[in-house]
């Protein structure tokens, strides 16, 4: 089991790195993502390793970009490297990230079994992001990224996108 | 061996790459919003997993090689997809029985990859094989929902079956290449997946009240370069910016 957690021993670098948001979910860092995999300062250059969370995903492309731009901003070049293995996980995404996810309206992913059985068995197990309640149904196993899948609450009415668990 | 496992590259690249070029041009034109939205992110992720090939196969040619100059520079006869994926986009129906056959074979085959003695092969399957999953999901629900469906959603998709089930033969005939990648536990061992993928296949099509199509498999030639005249008109298509603006960047 890959750990979600890496050591980032400069406050300054690791401060620049939640500065640097997903373009998609803009409340999510890439830090809260868990997309950042090695930060390391050799002789005054930073060495990145990112991971890609989906392999199409085009946001990567934005946040390799915008990563750059915010070393760069604090004095450090980079050597930015796309690792594919381990790859990436949504349970790398921290807790923190979770609750930012949930009060944005999306809802977080959930356990590998209990999202098989909401988005393949038609359990109503997803909590809707807008009145809590888990009378919800899938409308579409493809949301407005690949990463989310669309819902809608009976209760309430509402759509809200539900993070899938990829594992 | 470096040119070998180059063709290799592009071989496992070539079938995500223009099936994914398939599924964009519905883009705007699926069915319904929902079906619109998840063909183009399964496109989406195919072209992830093509940046992964022909990244690692820029890598291993060297030079100024770089996995754009891969994706659109190379002619119609140095691709080596499976005829299968080119196949156009005729109706819905075609284009689930399309990707669902090929989503059946990707899977089997990613299993396989997973365990390539090539690192970076086996980290692209990893990454890959768990995308594939939802993309399987996904066709193999619609080939019950159609299938089990109203009468004309059922005709339909037996003859978009009938039309494409010939096609998949090529994915098990083994050439020359695949056979020395297997042997040196870099491939797959086709013989493996194709009885997987028979039982898969016939256990949805019992479901989705298919009928197995009689007709024989088609002999074609993909993995040798030699396709079908869509190919053509997709590469015109898929190639025309860099090919009118070389070098053009976004
Ligand atoms: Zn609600």
């Amino acid at each position: 089991m890959v750990s979600a957690q890496i050591h980032i021993a400069s406050k300054e670098i690791l401060t620049a790195l939640e500065s640097v948001s997903d373009p998609e979910i803009p409340v999510l860092t890439v830090m809260d993502l868990g997309v950042v995999r090695r930060v390391e300062v050799v002789d005054g250059l930073v060495e990145v390793d990112l991971t890609p969370t989906y392999s199409g995903c085009p946001a990567m492309d934005t946040m390799a970009a915008d990563i750059t731009t915010a070393l760069n901003k604090i004095g450090y070049e980079v050597k930015m490297k796309l690792v594919m293995s381990p790859a990436w996980t949504t349970d790398w995404i921290s807790q923190e990230g979770r609750r930012k996810l949930e009060e944005y309206g999306v809802a977080a992913p959930m356990s590998e079994e209990l999202d098989l059985q909401a988005l393949m068995g038609g359990k109503r197990i997803v909590k809707c992001t807008h009145c809590q309640s888990v009378n919800t149904k899938m409308i579409s196993q493809f949301g407005s990224t690949a990463c989310k899948a669309l819902f809608q609450c009976e209760d309430c009415l509402e759509p809200f996108d539900y993070f899938k668990c990829l594992k | 061996m470096k040119d070998q496992l180059y063709n290799y590259l592009l071989m496992l690249g070539d079938n995500s790459m223009i099936l994914g070029h398939r599924l964009s041009e519905l883009c705007g034109h699926g069915p319904a919003l929902e079906t619109d939205i998840a063909l183009t992110n399964i496109s989406l992720d195919l072209f992830g997993q093509v940046r992964g090939f022909f990244r690692y196969a820029a890598e291993v040619k060297g030079g100024e090689a770089t996995e754009d100059s891969i994706a659109f520079l190379r002619y119609d006869r140095e691709h080596y997809n499976c005829i299968l994926v080119e196949q156009a986009n005729v109706d819905f129906a075609h284009v689930i029985a399309r990707q669902f056959f090929f989503d059946v074979f990707q899977e089997l085959q990613l299993k396989q990859l997973v365990e390539s003695k090539d690192e970076e092969i086996a980290a692209i399957a990893v990454k890959s094989l768990k995308e594939t999953k939802y993309h399987l999901r996904f066709s193999s629900e619609w080939m019950k929902r159609l299938g089990d469906g109203t009468e004309e959603s059922h005709e339909r998709l037996q003859a978009a079956v009938d039309t494409l089930y010939p096609f998949t033969g090529e994915f098990f005939h083994e050439t020359p290449l695949e056979k020395e990648m297997k042997e040196n536990g870099i491939g797959v061992d086709l013989e493996l997946i194709k009885t997987a993928f028979d039982e898969t296949v016939s256990q949805i099509f019992v479901e989705a009240t298919i009928k197995m199509p009689e007709s024989k498999q088609r002999m074609v030639k993909g993995k040798y370069g030699i396709h079908s005249e869509q190919l053509g008109f997709i590469l015109s298509d898929f190639q025309y910016m860099q090919r009118a603006y070389p070098n053009m960047e976004w």
